[in-house]
């Protein structure tokens, strides 16, 4: 079986990847192209005895070498070389789309024209004799709507038949009519060059170098002789220019758009409808001066809704399961000593806990995903771009930044990852790139936590001001920032013009929709798990080792040796006094949280369980739960009191392995940079070991603040504990949580997005300096100052709006030659 | 005259394009040839960008950018 290479071209939206998905099935794979944000799909089918391979390029309007799309797109048309190209075009905006293939058709490859959308043309009572435009272009045209499956059959036909035609069937080529002359000069120069044997068309390069286009000259010059072409080039431009009065370029498209419309006027027969479309109506009130943003609002607000509300409810659901992992991994771990914990089982733990903690998500970005996948299909999205463009690119962002800073966390609880990776569709590099850097600084899910903890301790007062003050905080530093962004490191970043088609509505395919959430959650689990499953291991070392010495490790043996010779004492007085010695008693402590467990976890499986324990330990069993029987009621109590002091040793122990390890020694070294933002050693702990993932922030903090017998919650005992820690302090630890560094997966979605590690690294680097600026700064000032939380808080809210509104006034220049 | 002085409401047919690069070439494949005729739908609320009209297709675009297109009134 033969192996044949094709190609999807042809503008957005005009059903590419419906077509791709009818035509391969199931077996397709996203590719993202190597250093890029563009994507580029390929799969394959079969048509008796030949199989293609199938690339989809991203839609672009024309093929010049303005933007990434489109270089993308036209390099793969020329040096891949695929054997026939579908161009796909929308029957509705056909004269539109006549000026993509008729670049399509320059570049000389056979071109099969596949006219979708062919339902909505009819329903439009618009007409269109294929035939007559087939011999206009000397392409074979196709029929078809994807929508509905029809003309399927035969566009593989066409596409086999091409690809075994003997004769490589080239389209007709247009009539460029004063241009010839200068065109065939250059093809002249060019045929002495080594453009020949790259099986480039002369006369596409000719064209492209009467339009000045910088690839081409590129091609040209890569060998030095060729620089007198260029110079001959320039010199025909000019001529060209004053002869007729219009650049070049402009001429070519001028032309290309009077022949699209000459065969337009022949092959198009249009009903005029007077009757107002549907989208017209949509649009007055989605577009609307007040009802346009009251909707808008309204919109974010049910995605968020569905998806972080209503997609955390589903977690309650799902992280049982999750659950189920860790007790089966538990269960097959060599089991605790008394204190100690075998290193395997601590790390299997650990190892399993990091990654649960993000699979977590998985209901929240599959709704997410699904979500954006509506909004992108129903055509609401450049909606939401036309709204929000005005404010956003004062801060040097993008219409389209609207969305993935939505999903970032405009307000409360977002989540970065997909925030950042909806970028892609943002044209301008500049706007981009500010984006995807200031997302993570937005506040996502993980970082409420803390926040709520510190809140509910020293803002207990004014909890609903506090929590309005967080919330909102970080659009104020977020817009700024990005403002300094584009103006000093990515000033140089070429930037777009805002041009954007905003295309008809649509009522969205449900299986467009899921196969996108799909593929988006795999996408996500594939690169990001992994690399996230390789970080925990990091800081498990960084966490665990060097560990506690063997001098106090000897004392730990020692309070061990107490808790468990005065439960033995006790059970010596009773007939059981057989049945325990000091393994045993490892072994009921270890039962004990065993059955704890399984008991939290609860449900219709704890009875099965409870009948499994029977069998294996009835005599523990009959410890635990209580019993009329003097004996076991004594022992009882001896348990409880046991597994208490095991848990204070272990918790003790725990703290001591943090204040030993390599990250603690860190958080130690910190201090005298951190105290001017009123950080001690505890709180930069914490904060270091929420570099992988924010959520541990509030987990380390717990293991830092030992628990004691009363059981108390965290609040308490670090209320307690940090007499010296105020209001002012937790202020300064929220704010740099607010611009704390991207977690791990998000750093990766970074790179990925932005098609680089460095991006990534300073990603990471800049909100700590930022971060620990605007900490240290409201701490100092504010004690200097002698300020309340409160009023530190209120204050700098105050600046940051100032602030704001300035640099909305700076001026951002564009980057692009008209 | 330019795009960018349009009101919502207006019609207009494009006399030329100010701009032949990135900008120009973009503004053309969206269909802004010489000769296309023009309606202006309406501001965003925030008066910029704006919203035009060309045969059937939508397309949104800074005033900025309108200012590049030559028109005349029809
Ligand atoms: N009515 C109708 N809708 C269609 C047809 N084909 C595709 N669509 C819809 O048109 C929209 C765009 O389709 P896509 O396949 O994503 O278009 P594309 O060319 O891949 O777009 P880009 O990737 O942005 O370049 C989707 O909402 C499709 O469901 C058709 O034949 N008729
Ligand atoms: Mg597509």
């Amino acid at each position: 079986m033969s192996l044949v290479n094709i190609a999807l071209a042809g503008q957005p939206n005009c059903g590419k990847s419906t077509l791709f998905n009818a035509l391969t099935g199931a077996s397709q794979h996203v590719a993202n192209y190597p250093g890029v944000t563009v994507e580029k799909k390929s799969g394959s089918f079969r048509a008796k005895d030949i199989r293609f391979s199938i690339t989809d390029l991203p839609g672009t309007y024309s093929l010049t070498s303005y933007s990434l799309e489109e270089r993308v797109a036209r390099d793969f048309i020329l040096n891949e070389g695929p054997e026939v190209l579908i161009n796909v075009v929308d029957a509705m905006t056909l004269k539109r789309g006549l000026y993509f293939t008729f670049q399509i058709m320059e570049t000389g490859r056979p071109v099969v024209l596949v006219l979708n959308m062919m339902d909505l043309a009819e329903k439009n009572k618009i007409k269109i004799d294929h035939e007559n435009l087939a011999q206009r272009l000397g392409v074979e045209v196709v029929p078809a709507s994807m929508k509905t499956g029809s003309g399927k059959k035969d566009i593989i036909e066409s596409v086999y038949n091409l690809s075994k035609s003997e004769k490589l069937k080239v389209p007709s080529q247009l009539d460029y009519l004063d241009m010839e002359e200068y065109l065939r000069e250059i093809e002249v120069l060019l045929s002495k060059t080594s453009l020949t044997s790259k099986k480039i068309p002369l006369r596409w390069a000719a064209i492209k170098l009467m339009e000045d286009d910088e690839n081409a000259k590129e091609l040209v010059l890569q060998e030095e002789t060729h620089q007198e072409i260029i110079a001959k080039v320039d010199e025909l431009r000019k001529k060209f220019e004053e002869e007729i009065n219009l650049k070049p370029e402009m001429y070519i498209s001028k032309r290309r758009f009077e022949i699209a419309e000459d065969i337009v006027r022949t092959a198009v027969k249009k009903e005029e409808n007077t009757k107002s479309n549907m989208t017209d109506i949509l649009d007055s009130f989605l577009c609307h001066k007040i009802a346009g943003p009251v909707l808008l609002v309204g919109v974010i607000y049910l995605l968020y809704y569905l998806a972080i509300v209503q997609g955390y409810n589903i977690t309650n659901y799902t992280w049982p399961l999750l659950a189920k992992i860790r007790t089966f991994t538990e269960s097959i771990m060599p089991a605790s000593g008394f204190i100690e914990e075998p290193l395997i089982r601590a790390f299997s733990l650990w190892f399993v806990d990091s990654v649960n903690a993000l699979l977590n998500y998985i209901p929240i970005f599959f709704i997410l995903f699904a979500l954006i996948a509506v909004l992108e299909d129903s055509g609401y999205m450049p909606r939401m771009a036309f709204i929000m463009d005005r404010l956003l690119s004062r801060f040097g962002l993008h219409g389209q930044s609207t969305l993935p800073m939505v999903l970032g966390g405009i307000y409360v609880g977002g989540c970065a990852v997909p925030g950042v990776m909806s970028c892609r569709g943002i044209p301008d590099e500049r706007s981009r790139l500010a984006t995807i850097l200031i997302i993570p600084l937005l506040n996502c899910l993980a970082k409420v936590p803390l926040y709520v903890l510190l809140i509910n301790i020293y803002f207990a007062a004014h909890k609903g001001l506090a929590m309005f003050f967080i919330s909102t905080i970080s659009i104020l530093l977020v817009l700024p920032v990005s403002k300094i962004l584009t103006l000093t490191i990515l000033k140089d970043k070429e930037t777009a013009p805002f041009v954007m088609e905003l295309p008809p509505y649509h009522i969205p395919s449900v299986k467009t929709v899921l196969m996108r959430a799909v593929e988006r959650v795999w996408l996500f689990l594939k690169k990001i798990t992994t690399i996230v499953a390789a970080v925990a291991v990091v800081i498990f070392v960084l966490l665990y080792y060097p560990g506690i010495s063997d001098e106090r490790m000897k004392y730990y043996h020692g309070e061990e040796e107490k808790a468990v010779s005065g439960f033995l004492k006790a059970a010596s007085k009773t007939s059981f006094k057989e049945q325990f010695n000091v393994e045993k008693v490892t072994e009921l402590a270890n039962f004990y949280d065993t059955y704890r467990s399984a008991k939290m976890q609860g449900g219709s499986g704890f009875e099965n369980k409870e009948k499994q324990f029977e069998e294996k330990f009835p005599l523990y069993l009959s410890i635990i739960k209580p019993s009329k029987d003097r004996e076991l009621k004594l022992l009882g109590r001896e348990l409880k009191k046991l597994v208490r002091s095991r848990k204070i040793i272990s918790m003790e122990m725990k703290k001591e392995r943090i204040n030993n390890s390599f990250l603690g020694k860190a958080g130690m070294a910190l201090e005298p940079v951190t105290q001017y933002a009123g950080f001690n050693w505890k709180v930069n702990v914490a904060l270091l070991s929420a570099l992988a993932a924010k959520e541990s922030s509030v987990a380390t903090l717990g293991a830092l603040y030992q628990q004691d017998e009363s059981g108390a919650s965290l609040e308490t005992r670090m209320g307690n504990e940090e007499k010296g820690f105020t209001p002012l302090h937790a202020l300064s630890l929220m704010l740099f949580m607010v611009l704390y560094p991207p977690c791990v997966a998000t750093a990766i979605a970074v790179k990925l997005m932005s098609g680089s590690a460095k991006f990534m690294v300073f990603s990471m680097i800049y909100p700590m300096i930022i971060g620990i600026f605007v900490s240290s700064a409201v701490f100092s000032v504010s004690t200097a100052l002698n300020l309340s939380g409160l009023q530190a808080m209120f204050g700098f809210y105050g600046l940051a709006l100032i602030f704001t509104i300035i640099m909305g006034f700076v001026k951002n220049d564009k980057n692009y030659q008209n | 005259m330019t795009l960018d002085e349009m009101k919502p409401g207006n019609k207009c047919k494009i006399k030329s394009l100010l701009a032949s690069s990135m900008l120009g070439q973009r503004l053309f494949s969206m269909g802004m040839y010489p000769g296309a005729v023009v309606e202006i739908v309406r501001n965003a609320p925030l008066e910029d960008p704006m919203e035009i009209k060309m045969d059937s297709s939508l397309i949104s675009l800074r005033h900025v950018e309108a200012g590049f297109v030559e028109v005349e009134f029809i």
